[in-house]
């Protein structure tokens, strides 16, 4: 009996109906609405704000590893212009010490020439009035002895001739 | 994660409620069909009769199986006797709207209902009219839903009828769109129920919108930190259509139609897997419907040619750079092409899941013709042991499918949204 029997089987899925036409339209509708509005657009926004953040980071890292080797560059810069300098310093300074030293020196000689001379002027100076007190003196032992002697001679000959030799003895001119 | 369990709750106390209702029901109607069980003796025309007990194991049509497993329905079958009732709203031009749950059906064996409302019935947990205006209208008791032979195109074919008064009542299917191409067509009744496919598109937007609004919030909560947990899982998915699909085929201005390109796929993908589950609330073969791929396409259809640019028309209604009477051929492929596009975007989807269902569901039957209908216990282990193994790989392979589906219909939508968009480059 089942044999020649075929059950009506129906093949709905095929056959589009209002129902789910109208239902498929209103969910899918509100499906795209609310996850536009409180999923989709949200993330898409956090995603995209993420994506230029690690941007912008990494853009920023790049610049401050930049500005890192331009601030070695300018620090190696520096330090060379500050060598150079504490060179040139250096060699200013020992210019400066030489001729501080020459000038001492000079000026040194000069004093020590000045003194000498001064030295030698007072010497001078000393001996002329030596020389003039000795003369004075001269003249007074002078005049001494030939008071003396012409109250001598006017005793004895003989004694005055002794005494002036001991008189010429006595003044050892010196 | 409090509103999740929410909703579990509220289900199941749903659940414990509607399963005695049908029980209830269940035991009515068996009273009633043995009251009957006389006058199914009687033979000849008009005369009319319940099935006997002993034919309550029919000989198993693998055929009527699979394609009744990938229908719509009006009721959520669970397990066993026990399904879940979902509002019917029903609309007859010649009588108005009648709005009732599916379980005051009161069906019992086989989702069959044992009342009749305003002439319409439950067959397999689908809503069918009664053909004949001279029926009672209102609630009635019928006595059972049975078939009669019928001759359609020089076949004998088994129609369901309902039975009431020893007369059985030819029904009638709910009005389909494809004007009797696929065998249905308009009838005397619309069914704008909230089905078993409505049922399931309704949970995965719950579903969705819950996920992606708590990923969501983790991107405003954890700004400017690493992705983690859902946000940490969802995310490469979600930029992959991005990167992937929408900034490759669409170009700078992927942005805008970003969110329509992961609505397409989500849903997509979130009805194939859900039709994967074989148990509640799985089950639903919606993405194998041609009504539902119909209204996706359609959207599709609607967002690439409401976005076409003047570039976009140009090419379709005459393309530059190609002679006249080349213009003249091609301009009639362009219109068609217009059309074709998301006609294919509809029957791609739509055979490839149904076509996945369909091979899973002759595996399965394989238990029940190797057992014939029950009565071999040995069939029945040696169909299992064969089918087992054989259902595995396919049901892997349909979840394979389900992703490329959802992609492939993503990525094609996105590509006719860039060919409409783009700007001339000549």
């Amino acid at each position: 009996m089942m044999s020649n029997l075929i059950f009506l089987a129906e093949f709905t899925v095929i056959r589009p109906d209002p129902g789910t036409v109208f239902w498929t339209t209103i969910i899918f509708a509100l499906f795209w609405f609310l996850m536009s509005r409180f999923a989709f657009k949200p993330i898409a926004n956090a995603l995209k704000e993420r994506e230029l953040d690690i941007q912008n980071s990494l853009d920023s890292a790049k610049q401050a590893r930049e500005e890192m080797a331009n601030l070695q560059a300018k620090n190696e810069e520096l330090l060379a212009l500050a060598q150079e300098e504490r060179a040139k310093i250096l060699h200013e300074a020992k210019l400066a010490k030489d001729t501080i030293i020459a000038e001492a020196k000079d000026k040194a000689k000069e004093e020590a020439h000045r003194v000498v001379i001064n030295a030698k002027e007072e010497i001078e100076n000393m001996r002329m009035a030596a020389v003039v007190d000795l003369k004075n003196q001269v003249g007074n032992i002078a005049v001494d002895i030939a008071e003396k002697i012409l109250q001598r001679e006017l005793k004895n000959k003989g004694e005055h001739e002794q005494y002036v030799k001991e008189l010429v003895d006595e003044m050892k001119l010196n | 994660m409090r509103s999740f369990s929410l909703i579990i709750g509220l289900l199941l106390s749903f659940l414990t409620v509607t399963y005695g209702q049908d029980q209830h029901g269940d035991q009515h109607s068996n009273s009633a069909s043995h009251a009957e069980e006389a006058s199914a003796g009687q033979e000849g025309h008009g005369a009319c009769g319940c099935l006997h007990d002993e034919e309550a194991f029919p000989e198993y049509n693998p055929t009527a199986s699979a394609f009744q497993h990938i229908g719509d329905a009006n009721a959520f079958h669970v397990a066993g006797d026990f399904y879940i009732p979902l509002p019917c709203i029903l609309y007859a031009p010649d009588h108005g709207w009648t709005l009732m749950m599916a379980n005051k059906f009161e069906a019992h064996h086989h989702g069959n209902g044992s009342k009749a409302i305003d002439r319409y019935v439950l067959v397999h947990g689908e809503v069918k009219r009664i053909a004949d205006t001279a029926f009672p209208k209102g609630e009635v008791e019928i006595e059972c839903i049975s078939h009669v032979m019928e001759s359609v195109k020089g076949k004998e074919v088994e129609m369901p009828v309902a039975v009431y008064g020893g007369t059985c009542y030819a029904l009638e299917n709910r009005s389909t769109l494809d004007g009797g191409v696929f065998g249905g067509g308009i009838t005397s009744f619309y069914d704008f129920s909230i089905t078993k496919n409505v049922f399931t598109m309704l949970l995965v937007l719950i579903f969705f919108f819950l996920v992606f609004r708590s990923v969501a919030k983790t991107y405003q909560a954890r700004r400017g930190q690493a992705p983690k947990g859902l946000q940490g899982f969802m995310e490469p998915i979600v930029l992959f259509i991005q990167d992937e699909v929408a900034k490759p085929f669409i170009g700078a201005r992927y942005d805008k139609y970003l969110p329509f390109l992961l609505s397409i796929f989500f849903f997509i993908l979130g009805l194939n897997l859900i039709g994967q589950i074989p148990f509640f609330p799985g089950s639903g073969n919606v993405t194998g419907n041609l009504g539902v791929t119909m209204v996706l396409a359609l959207f599709v259809f609607v967002v690439v040619n409401i976005n076409g640019n003047k570039n976009y028309w140009k090419h379709i209604f005459w393309m530059p750079g190609v002679p006249a009477p080349i213009k003249l051929i091609l301009t009639p492929v362009e219109v068609l092409g217009l059309f074709i596009k998301p006609f294919t975007l509809m029957l791609r989807l739509f055979a490839n899941i149904t076509a996945g269902h369909i091979v899973v569901l002759s595996f399965v039957g394989l238990i029940f013709i190797f057992g014939k209908s029950g009565a071999s216990m040995g069939g029945s282990l040696g169909g299992a042991a064969a089918s087992i193994p054989l259902t595995m790989f396919i049901m892997a392979i349909e979840l394979l499918v389900a992703f490329i589906q959802a992609f492939v219909f993503t990525l094609l939508t996105a590509s006719y949204i860039g060919a409409a968009i783009e700007e001339d480059h000549h």
